[in-house]
């Protein structure tokens, strides 16, 4: 999984069986991720949203690019920075912002709030808020669909802290020992919550982690949206022909705090800059723009486009009323 | 009707569940090859093949997980999760509480999460600590999962059905000493429903509440407290999350008086639960304090003469019988 650096008068995409319609969709979707979090972030310091928060400026090339090669009968399970797989997937803007709010009309009709997004209708499975915690489930997900002879796969995004935990390695053993179609994505942003992944971490590589269980595994540039997609397109055959997992390691960044509530006094000023010079959606829009496939001003209308709909989404999420008090009790059981 | 072992009886729960419905399968610890840990299992690998009896790695958390997953999909899959102790389910705990409790809640009733945990709970036989410790209290704090406690082959046999029909995480707790308990049990297909409980013994004059391997122990009192005149009447709730309240209350207001037996740590005990209720809702009806027979508050001691000390037993329960009939 080395990144190759082919010079040639084809779109380095050329073999990836993307049309253009598709690639403007992954960009528009990395700017709607970004214009929401950036007002998300707005509305949280004003009171609008509570408990914790966390946002995913920096990452978005890792979401939309692991989620746009899936199919409709796919699964996807994350972690609890969720806001961006979940409009990657298609959510509605006016839900996901209104279950930030609380709001009945959200997406958990406000029962889990920032960090528990979920839309079974779409194989969105959530949103898990203990690090480390869900690896298994999403394995669950995988064993159920070979189980009843389906051909589906399930992504499991995890942040790179979690594979620390000792549930990942249960995971990670039985995914590969039970051939299971599952593509773990872990995003390694470097950090959890405040530690350096080398605080953390005995070893040097992340992916190598998977070698212990033989499992397929790799790095891939997290910030390039472009790479996501084409390593998860091998990883999704693999899946969906093979039943064999993948360990996929994005490096990537995320430009904003762990949380809502944290300084950043962890990470030095130029460290930071120097990974929004890598930008994920300002590179991969001049890439567009150089290949004929956007003009700035398309760029600039779908970014007004975009504002609006997120302002809308606000606008809708402040309205919205809070659950009615006798929902209390409901859904405890089924 | 059949005589059966416990173990047999869950054994014909699983095997006729599993031949009802293609989507239920069990997995767990030495679950298929092995026939199980404590047999429960057996032959039910050589039936249904790898594909619907699966032997896990020593990995409970991660087991319960992929069944948790599995349940939560919707597409028709109800696993059986075995462990082989609920000493050992501990490290599954977070899987559990965290995840299949919460997910229905969470997502607003998008999820249902049909499975059922189960395996032996509750002090053995010389063990020590780690395998012997009593884990109901804990499991029925958490609201979302249901708790089962079977106490016979009729009642293991069908409430496990209904546990494996049922669309929400079930935790059913059963015992490595009463596997070879033998009872009748139906040749019929048969249901007991998730959330009544039974009278095991009719009787006017003091309600002990007991289950597991605590109905035993009460029904032996209960023997000899009748040679003294004493009539008991025992109940066993048989769920204890949903517990049935109204069984419970209208044998208090028969009786007047009530001493509940469990082999738990009495500190925030079901028992504790049961006791609240019946002192906030049946207090008019009370002739005396509620009482309450526990395992001792101590991780259990291996020597046999200090855990027998530590046990509940029916000489215990006869005396706190007594003190709630002013009765020397």
């Amino acid at each position: 999984m080395k990144e190759e650096k082919k010079k040639t008068t084809l779109p380095r995409w050329s073999d990836l069986n993307l049309s253009n319609e598709k690639l403007i969709k992954m960009y528009r979707d990395m700017l709607l991720i970004r214009r929401f979090e950036e007002r998300a972030a707005q509305e949280y310091g004003k009171g609008k949203i509570g408990g914790f928060c966390h946002l995913y400026i920096g990452q978005e090339a890792t979401g939309v690019g692991a989620i746009a090669p899936l199919r409709e009968d796919d699964f996807i399970y994350t972690a609890y920075r969720d806001h961006g797989q979940a409009l990657a997937r298609g959510m509605d803007t006016n839900g996901c912002m209104a279950e930030l709010f609380g709001k009945v009309t959200g997406v958990s009709k406000g029962m889990g709030g920032s960090m528990h997004f979920y839309d079974l209708s779409k194989g969105f499975m959530g949103g898990w808020g203990i690090v480390g915690g869900h690896p298994p489930l999403a394995a669950g997900s995988a064993f159920a669909t070979k189980y009843q002879g389906r051909d589906s796969v399930t992504i499991c995004f995890m942040g790179e802290a979690s594979t620390n935990q000792g549930v990942f390695h249960e995971t990670l053993n039985m995914a590969q020992l039970w051939k299971l179609p599952v593509i773990f994505i872990c995003e390694n942003n470097g950090y959890g919550m405040g530690t350096a992944i080398s605080r953390a971490m005995a070893g040097e590589e992340l992916f190598d982690k998977a070698a212990g269980y033989e499992m397929a595994r790799g790095a891939v540039n997290g910030m390039d949206v472009i790479e996501m997609y084409r390593e998860m397109t091998i990883a999704i055959e693999r899946a969906r022909k093979e039943n064999l997992p993948t360990f996929l390691e994005a490096r990537t960044y995320r430009f904003r705090g762990h949380s809502m509530s944290d300084p950043g006094q962890y990470r030095t000023k130029e460290e930071i800059e120097e990974y929004k010079k890598r930008d994920p959606i300002e590179t991969f829009g001049k890439e567009l723009v150089a290949e004929g496939i956007l003009k700035q001003s398309d760029i600039e209308l779908m970014d007004e486009a975009i504002k609006k709909e997120v302002q809308e989404a606000v606008e809708f999420a402040d309205a919205s009323p809070q659950p009615p008090i006798e929902v209390l009790y409901d859904n405890i059981y089924a | 009707m059949a005589v059966l072992q416990i173990r047999e009886a869950i054994n014909q729960a699983i095997d006729e569940e599993m031949a009802r419905d293609t989507g239920v399968f069990i997995m767990g610890e030495e679950v298929a090859q092995y026939n199980g840990a404590y047999k429960v299992t057996q032959g039910l690998w050589k039936k249904y093949g790898d594909k619907r009896v699966i032997d896990t790695p020593i990995t409970e958390a991660g087991f319960a997980g992929i069944g948790i997953g599995a349940a939560m999909t919707g597409i028709g899959v109800r696993p059986i999760v075995e462990m082989m102790t609920w000493n050992f389910a501990i490290l599954a705990f977070d899987q559990i509480i965290n995840h299949a409790a919460k997910a229905r809640y969470m997502s607003a009733g998008q999820f249902k999460v049909p499975i059922v945990f189960r395996g032996p709970n509750g002090p053995a036989h010389m063990l020590s600590a780690q395998h012997s410790q009593a884990l109901e209290s804990m499991m029925a704090h958490v609201p979302g999962l249901i708790v089962m406690t079977p106490s016979t082959p009729y009642d293991a046999k069908g409430m496990l059905k209904s546990a494996i029909r049922d669309d929400n995480p079930v935790i059913f707790m059963e015992s490595e000493l009463m596997y070879g308990i033998k009872g009748e049990v139906p040749d019929e297909e048969y249901l007991v429903p998730i959330g009544k409980g039974d009278i095991k013994r009719e009787g006017t004059d003091v309600t002990i509440i007991a289950w597991t391997k605590m109905v035993a122990v009460a029904l032996k009192a209960a023997d000899e407290l009748q040679k003294e005149g004493i009539n008991v009447e025992v109940i066993d709730p048989r769920t204890l999350r949903p517990l049935d309240e109204d069984l419970i209350l209208e044998s208090i207001r028969k009786t007047n008086r009530c001493v509940i037996v469990e082999d738990s740590w009495p500190y925030a005990s079901v028992g504790t639960e049961i006791a609240h209720r019946i002192h906030t809702k049946a207090f008019d009806y009370l002739d005396a304090p509620v009482e309450k027979i526990n395992s001792a508050d101590i991780p259990m001691p291996y020597a046999e003469n200090l855990e027998h000390e530590a046990l509940p037993s029916p000489e215990k329960v006869i005396a706190a019988v007594k003190k709630v009939l002013y009765r020397k």
